[in-house]
């Protein structure tokens, strides 16, 4: 057993951050006998830990540090200074997630190819296609237990689904089912099968989702060359006189600061505190921040155009009952510019409990044209639409100038405004899961504004050519060979599937690409 | 409920005798508001009890749920009172607003913003505050404080926590028959 490593062990490889990125690529690296460290702001919560409840559940999980916004989108105005919803906690946003686990379309690698030049949007072709992608897709599939994939049955359909498939069918959709889920349908991996809890955004207590949390950490602990550090906040990367990275510093649980050196480091903070660190990092060999030669670090932020609708019918529904987002209607995610819009969107069975639901189904309201649709929460269905948002240079991650953190460092502010193709898709969206609904028996559709971020993507974007992005296929650094980005934020472009599988399959990849530099001596 | 019934100790018929009506929903004395039919008081602390009554219905005003008691609103409302112990400026935040939302209510021709009969008046007036500081305190506190209680999750159907009775894999997931 070589974990746990001594600070000033420059052999080990730094991964910031344990989420769907991290934490995969962490239990990766170790399961090929290569030694991490791997650095998480947050504690170790396990299924024991988990609330069914949502604000305390909330409390116990979210990354509430300090964040502001601007720009034109709504989040910034009802939740200023919550820009995301996303984890701090071992496991990262992996705890929260639903478990949609979706592979990216063939044309969705290629879109300034298949989109053309799209005034405003700074789009850009991947410098992967889906064929290089799908062996890495299939170990994601078969580690994660993706249900509809491996010979895995899909999830039953709860009464949320049973609405929505009623309305797909009548209105002719053809590609209606429980999803490709990464929650298991049956006992598989030493995990039980679901058991319909329904507070899957909580934390899945019975452990049948998959989460990085109790399936890649634990796993690539018990290699004996992992070692992971809770409560590790890593406020700055440092680099040597050639220009390499050398080590991070980090704030433990009392604020106590300690310097991990490092042959490489991986950055994998989702996609808000990943280019926040590289910009933090600014010093007089790069003084716009670590990898930034391009000037894209925290550009062309990308959310996802997202949007739920929820309806009510004469009799109940009970849509809190059973798995949050086992249902899926695919019909829409083609790209088909006919319809007004280019890039496509999927239509996902989605569920908030009481609590959530008055927080979230239209934020600043009241009155009697609320709180009618409150009484009506027994006999609600619910849906949320996902679909390709175009990134653009302008809604990017920026330093605030004055705000700073517990630790004395800058904030991020989050800048966003929708493009109009962005907004083009929405109506379109609203208007065809109203539909769904409608032909279900709908008494009243209620579209519903997005919410704060929980995909959140592309502000360290790939690209083949450095000027156009921050790093390569690999998710190394353009500017430092031993740099990487591993989470969301390396994606080019978001596509209309929900972006956990591909982080997910980037990060396998990603190992792999790494130990094979180590072998040849490059790093 | 207990912390909110008798505040002081006093029997509930001792309360109503020491306080006399505001409207037909509430009585008040000196430090408490009680439901005249319901039984139910609440103590203020820093608010008057006139104020928190007032307060009481501009929550009501803002999210009505017929199926709701006045005592959840109470309940959602008590932090105010609160808050005002602690904090002078949340204290005037709030005897400011209501006094300004009564002399609202006076030029319409009512005695108060409690005196006025339909709902629809007094949101014809709450909709003028809107953006004030005082209205934006209760509304936002609202949305956690009234929805956020355990107790009135069964009143809109939602049972809440569900692993300890392991999930609902036999409690009804895909129980729906009207489709
Ligand atoms: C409610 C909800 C539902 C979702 N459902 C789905 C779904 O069904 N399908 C899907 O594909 N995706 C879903 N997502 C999105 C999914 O969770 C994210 O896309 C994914 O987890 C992102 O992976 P990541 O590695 O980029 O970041 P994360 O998983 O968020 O991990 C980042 C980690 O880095 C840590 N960190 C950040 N900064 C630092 C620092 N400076 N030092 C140390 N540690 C740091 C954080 O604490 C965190 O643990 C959902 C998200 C939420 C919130
Ligand atoms: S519904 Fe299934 S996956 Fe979701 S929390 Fe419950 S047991 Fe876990």
């Amino acid at each position: 057993m070589s974990a746990p490593y001594k600070t000033d062990d420059n052999s080990v490889v730094v991964v910031i951050g344990t989420g769907a990125g991290g934490g995969t690529l962490a239990n990766e690296l170790a399961q090929k006998g290569i030694s991490v460290v791997a650095l998480e702001a947050g504690g170790r919560h396990l299924p024991d830990d988990y609330i069914n409840d949502e604000w305390p559940s909330f409390g116990q999980l979210a990354w509430l540090d300090a964040r502001t916004t601007s720009g034109d989108w709504r989040v910034s105005r009802d939740f200023s200074g919550l820009p995301a919803w996303i984890v701090k906690a071992v496991g990262g946003s992996t705890v929260h997630w639903a478990g949609a686990s979706l592979r990216f379309q063939e044309h969705e690698f290629r879109v300034r190819t298949e989109y053309g030049d799209l005034p405003g949007a700074n789009l850009l072709d991947w410098p992967i296609t889906l064929e290089e992608m799908e062996p890495w897709y299939d170990k994601a599939e078969y580690k994660m237990g993706t249900t509809r994939t491996n010979g895995i049955p899909g999830l039953p359909g709860n009464n949320n689904f049973k609405v929505m498939k009623a309305g797909a069918d009548k209105l002719g959709y053809k590609d209606c089912h429980t999803g490709r889920m990464s929650i298991n349908s049956q006992p598989r991996d030493g995990r039980g099968a679901c058991q319909q809890a329904g507070f899957c955004f909580q934390g899945c207590k019975f452990g049948a989702k998959w989460s990085t949390a109790y399936t890649e950490i634990p796993a690539g602990e018990a290699t004996g060359k992992l070692e992971v550090r809770e409560h590790a906040h890593v406020l700055t990367i440092e680099h040597d006189n050639n220009g390499k990275v050398s080590g991070v510093v980090y704030a433990d649980k009392d604020g106590n600061q300690h310097r991990q050196a490092a042959r490489a480091v991986c950055v994998a903070g989702n996609s808000i505190e990943s280019p926040r660190l590289l910009l933090n990092s600014a010093s007089s060999m790069f003084p716009d921040g670590l990898a930034n030669s391009s000037g894209q670090v925290g550009r062309n932020y990308m959310r996802h155009m997202t949007g739920s609708v929820y309806a009510i019918f004469e009799q109940p529904v009970s849509m809190w009952r059973g798995t949050t987002m086992a249902g899926i209607i695919t019909d829409e995610s083609r790209n088909d510019p006919s319809r007004g819009f280019v890039g496509g969107y999927e239509m996902e069975t989605l569920s908030l409990g009481l609590p959530f639901m008055a927080a979230f189904l239209n934020p600043g309201a009241w009155g009697r044209e609320f709180s009618s649709a409150m009484d009506g929460y027994e006999n609600m269905a619910g849906m949320w639409l996902v679909g390709e948002d175009m990134p653009q240079e302008s809604n990017a991650i920026t330093l605030h100038p004055d705000t700073k953190d517990q630790f004395g460092l800058p904030v991020p502010n989050v800048n966003f405004s929708d493009h109009p193709n962005d907004i083009a898709m929405r109506n379109h969206a609203y208007q065809q899961g109203q539909a769904v609904y409608d032909a279900a028996g709908a008494i009243r559709t209620m579209p519903t504004p997005p919410y704060p971020s929980t995909h959140n993507m592309g502000t360290n974007r790939m690209s083949a050519k450095a000027r156009d992005g921050v790093v390569n296929k690999h998710g190394q650094a353009h500017d430092i060979s031993n740099l990487f980005v591993s989470d969301g934020s390396q994606f080019t472009t978001g596509a209309s599937e929900n972006p956990t599988l591909t982080i997910v399959s980037l990060a396998i990849r990603q190992a792999d690409y790494i130990a094979s530099q180590m072998t040849a001596g490059k790093l | 409920m207990s912390e909110y019934l008798d505040p002081r100790g006093l029997s509930r018929r001792e309360l109503l005798k020491r306080g006399t009506a505001l409207g037909a929903t509430f009585i008040v004395g000196a430090g408490f508001l009680a439901h005249a039919n319901d039984a139910w008081a609440v103590e203020s602390k820093a608010l008057s009890p006139e104020t928190m009554a007032a307060i009481i219905q501009v929550a009501r005003d803002t999210y009505p749920h017929d199926k709701l008691a006045d005592k959840y609103y109470a309940i959602a409302v008590k932090g105010h009172d609160d808050k005002a112990a602690e904090d002078a400026a949340h204290k005037t935040l709030m005897e400011d607003g209501v006094a300004t939302l009564n002399s609202m209510a006076v030029a319409t021709g009512a005695s108060s913003y409690l005196a006025m009969g339909w709902e629809i008046d007094r949101v014809a007036l709450l909709k003028q505050i809107e953006d004030s500081p005082f209205f934006q305190a209760i509304r936002g506190g609202l949305v956690v404080s009234l929805y956020n209680q355990k107790e009135v999750w069964p009143i809109f159907g939602y049972e809440g926590e569900s692993f300890s009775k392991g999930g609902y894999l036999e409690r009804g997931f895909d129980d729906i028959t009207w489709l």
